[in-house]
């Protein structure tokens, strides 16, 4: 009989890959929305996997004509423990009519198209109001850089990579280890050729360790100087960029003023802070810090979702961050990144006192600043106040107005902008 | 082959296993008269098999959005452990393309040989519907035929065009078969030549059709004739033949669902009798094989904690059930023929007077290779499968109170019962009843289909009203469907314009 066996398995993998993508296109409305909420509930550190989305069945339904309930259905049922012809049995659930489902499709009874999107398209997805250059999207998403380094010597490679000294050592040590028998042999020959000739003795025998001594001498030319397996070349090793730590504040006014909106808002521009500075450093702390008159250090949930009324001084916000970071983190050790969203609001005699704070004790600290103002009107106390700063701290220091999603990508030009150069 | 006799030992296969599990198990099957396409098996790992399977096995298949959907849901439930996959997958060509899992065990290997490369494709060649439906040999070219096409559309008429003109042939693949006509074999290569051709003349007959309609507009009433003259069960090619706006292109798209429809109608119907077979044979192949001694006890208690699974019947209030299992069914019906025909007891002698002690090999060929789902269950559902399964039959009837239990096993029940099953494995009876009955020529155009009633049941009106939606993208002028319950209207739908009306069950009228 003929056959064939075929492994299939190191062929494409992703069969099905435009399918999906021809699915997540068609009902990118619902999966926008569901990637929307999943952002709101999701931490801001925690970005890196993918998730699950949900979409009501109805909506992805393909329909076909099929039978209603109703009428009257016979059905042909395995198991039957107790019943007798005749027997009456309630209908299961609901009245009338419910028992008339099809018994085939009794296993599915949701009402929601769940699936998993992978990071990739979740970031997209995320990304996608917020106007981000095609390279940086890029570079955000590759979770780790490599830098290369050389690691020892290998037995193959490219020419280029050629190492000639260790190549040589190695020619040489075979050249030793090989010929070794060889001059076992021709040490004692010699020694003996030596006595002979002090001696003048046979000559017969000098002759014929004359002979043997050429022919050893032969054999030992006939080890190559350089064999394939003598070359060795450098290896280059990839290793993850770079190791260093970080710790990134975020500040936030919370005062009555800052609605829900604001918030999320300011929850974008914290996660792609995150992200940004996960890109560039291994381990990264994130200290939030939430002021109205007074500020507080406080954990993400409480951050993003707790209200107050009452005024907003920014200056006690940035003296918290001040003492954080002397206790905490030395600025000898660690890389400081501080993010600060306001709708711009701030007490009228505090604003001088903040940003002396910013430009004589904590910028010369840090090694980034950005300030959002999330407003739709003018530009408040705040920003005039830091306007100052922008001119001396103008490679530190980046403030930006911002009024819906796609304004918040422009303060981070600034940013990488620098790593580039 | 080892000291032992063995051909296999140990749980990892290799590809010299699976060589010699194929030619072992292929000696045993040709002893016991299975005729098959040659085999090409391939092995493929669990993410491969989950592509095969959102595309229902086709080895390829033009691109649309409800493969990614089946891929996505696929992908979850393995993902959360709610489903393992199929161990393998097969495909009706020659030669037969049989998927092996690389996760299989080597007991699992062989098992899936002797199921799949014996006994689907055994099946593929000898069962009647396969033989005079599908042409094995010309699916594959027709698929990559189908996939250019459809691709070459994409291209040329964008692709929402095409794809929302997919949509509205898969809401009606069900109704793109013939049913009791024989169609025309495949191939791609009369299709590629032929297409053009039939383009131009496919819009011609269209336009002959409707090019009358404005001379004759005034005409009486009477004397016009019907068109269609006969109610058409095959909308899809109702709708390629005589759609007035589709453009040839899309003539060609509806095609292509209807064949790729026609194709899977054998497997629709013979679900029980193939997986019955496949199973009753990788039972009985193996058993030989052990009893040859070429495999040992673990290999073989392997063997058979799978095909317990595989034939596991959850009762009818178990959180587990989802139907009659087809594998258990039909096993049972195949293992119960032969018996009858081996060991008959005096029921079966009566129940069975032509099959009781004959020779049992040709019984179960004949069974293959004659009957369907539908006819195998009436002539073959014995007493003895009935109470071993514990079947009863229930009426449901919106007009009780209460639901009936009419037969159960027992002496009175058995014929119910075997009815009962047969008539619900009738594709026609599963599917609602629905035929083009007529086409306004002289007026509006519109487009009318009857919904035949059987005992009341009605159509799923949400469900109905969407297809309404996607039949009208095809006519492209209004729709109507009207239920009809003894010569009477009980429903009807019209759709103009992508809204869609309906005016309830008007039964009293």
């Amino acid at each position: 009989m003929a056959f064939l066996i075929i492994d299939r398995r190191p062929q494409g993998r992703n069969k099905s890959a435009v399918n999906r993508q021809r699915f997540l296109q068609r009902y990118r409305k619902h999966i926008k929305e569901a990637v929307a909420d999943a952002v709101n509930k999701r931490s801001i550190t925690d970005t890196d996997r993918g998730n699950a989305i949900s979409i009501p069945k109805k909506d992805v339904s393909e329909p076909i004509f099929r039978h209603g309930r109703g009428g009257s259905q016979h059905r042909v049922l395995p198991g039957n423990k107790e019943f007798v012809t005749g027997d009456k049995i309630k209908r299961p659930t609901g009245g009338v009519g419910s028992g008339g489902g099809e018994a085939g499709n009794s296993g599915e009874g949701m009402d929601e198209f769940v699936f998993e999107l992978s990071r990739q398209e979740f970031l997209d997805f995320m990304f996608e109001n917020l106007e981000l250059p095609n390279l940086v999207k890029k570079q955000l998403k590759d979770t780790e850089s490599f830098k290369y380094i050389r690691g020892g010597y290998t037995n193959e490679g490219i020419p280029a990579r050629l190492n000639v000294l260790q190549s040589l050592r190695s020619a040489k040590s075979r050249r030793i280890a090989l010929g070794g028998a060889i001059r076992r042999q021709i040490k004692p020959l010699e020694e003996e050729l030596a006595t002979l000739e002090e001696t003048d003795g046979d000559e017969v025998r000098i002759g014929e360790i004359k002979a043997e001594l050429s022919r050893l001498e032969r054999r030992l030319n006939h080890v190559p100087f350089l064999d394939d397996f003598d070359l060795k070349y450098n290896n280059i090793i990839q290793q993850p960029l770079p190791t260093s730590n970080a710790v990134m504040f975020c500040l936030m006014d919370v005062s009555g003023s800052m609605t829900r909106e604001i918030k999320d808002l300011a929850k974008r521009f914290f996660i792609l802070l995150h992200l940004f500075l996960k890109q560039t450093y291994k381990k990264i702390d994130v200290v939030f810090i939430r002021h109205h008159t007074n500020a507080s250090e406080v954990d993400e949930e409480e951050f993003f979702y707790s209200r107050e009324t009452g005024g907003t001084v920014v200056s006690s916000a940035l003296e918290l961050m001040l003492k954080v970071i002397r206790e905490r983190y030395p600025s000898a050790d660690w890389n400081i990144y501080a993010a600060q969203a306001s709708d711009g609001e701030n007490w009228p005699d505090d604003s001088p006192i903040a940003c002396d704070l910013l430009m004589k004790s904590i910028l010369p600290l840090l090694q980034f600043y950005a300030y959002i103002e999330i407003t739709k009107s003018d530009q408040q106390a705040l920003w005039m106040a830091y306007e100052e700063l922008l001119e001396k701290y103008a490679d530190s220091f980046a403030m930006k107005k911002v009024s819906e999603a796609a304004d918040i990508f422009p303060v981070f030009h600034e940013l990488f902008q620098r790593k580039s150069g | 082959m080892s000291e032992t006799g063995l051909i296999v030992e140990g749980s990892e296969w290799t590809f010299g296993n699976l060589e010699d599990l194929e030619v072992e198990i292929g000696r045993i099957a040709a002893g016991y008269r299975l005729d098959t396409y040659p085999n090409q098996i391939e092995i493929i790992s669990a993410e491969q098999m989950m592509d095969a399977y959102s595309s229902t096995g086709m080895p390829l298949g033009y691109h649309h959005w409800s493969i990614g959907k089946q891929f996505l849901s696929t992908e979850q439930k393995y993902k959360r452990g709610h489903m393992g996959l199929a161990y393998e997958l097969v495909i009706n060509s020659n030669p037969c393309i049989s998927y092996l899992m690389e996760e299989n065990t080597l007991a699992l290997q062989a098992l899936v040989i002797a199921h799949a490369c014996f006994g689907h494709n055994s099946f593929f060649k000898g069962n009647y519907l396969f033989k005079t439906w599908t042409d094995a040999s010309a699916i594959v070219n027709y698929l990559v035929f189908a996939k250019d096409y459809v691709a070459k559309c994409e291209e040329r008429h964008g692709l929402d065009a095409t794809e929302a003109l997919l949509d509205s042939c898969h809401a009606l693949m069900n109704y793109g078969v013939d049913r009791f006509r024989r169609p025309k074999p495949i191939s791609a290569e009369e299709e590629k030549q032929r297409q053009i051709e039939r383009e131009e003349y496919q819009q011609q007959q269209v336009n002959d059709l409707w090019r009358t309609i404005p001379r004759q507009e005034e005409a009486a009433d009477e004397g016009w004739p019907r068109f269609p003259e006969e109610p058409q069960e095959n909308l899809l090619y109702f709708i390629e033949k005589n759609a007035p706006l589709l453009e040839p292109w899309e003539r060609e798209i509806v095609r292509i669902v209807r064949k790729t429809a026609q194709y899977f109608y054998p497997q629709r119907q013979t679900k029980v009798m193939n997986e019955g077979w496949a199973t009753f044979w990788h039972y009985t192949l193996l058993n030989t094989l052990y009893d040859e001694g070429l495999v040992n006890d673990g290999f073989m208690l392997e063997i058979l904690q799978s095909h317990t699974d595989v034939i596991l019947q959850p009762g009818y209030d178990s959180p587990h059930y989802s139907g009659i299992n087809p594998y258990t069914l039909g096993y049972a019906m195949f293992t119960d023929i032969r018996r009858i025909c081996e060991a008959p007891s005096d029921e079966d002698r009566r129940c069975f007077p032509e099959i009781a002690g004959k020779d049992w090999l040709d019984t179960v060929h004949h069974a293959m290779e004659n009957f369907k789902d539908e006819s195998f269950i009436l002539q073959f559902l014995s007493p003895t499968v009935i109470r071993k399964l514990k079947l009863f039959n229930i009426l449901d009837d919106d007009n009780n109170e209460e639901i009936e239990v009419t037969a159960i096993h027992d002496d009175h029940g058995y014929l119910r019962i075997r009815e009962e099953l047969a008539d619900q494995y009738n594709l026609s009876k599963q599917e609602p009843n629905i035929q083009v009955f007529e086409v306004n020529l002289r007026g509006n155009r519109s487009l009318t289909l009857q919904h035949i009633q059987h005992d009341r049941v009605p159509l799923d009106k949400e469900d109905a009203t969407e297809v309404l939606k996607h039949l009208h993208h095809l006519w492209r002028f209004d729709v109507l469907l009207e239920s009809i319950q003894e010569d009477k209207v009980t429903h009807s739908y019209v759709c103009d314009d992508a809204s869609v009306h309906e005016n309830g069950d008007e039964a009293t009228k």
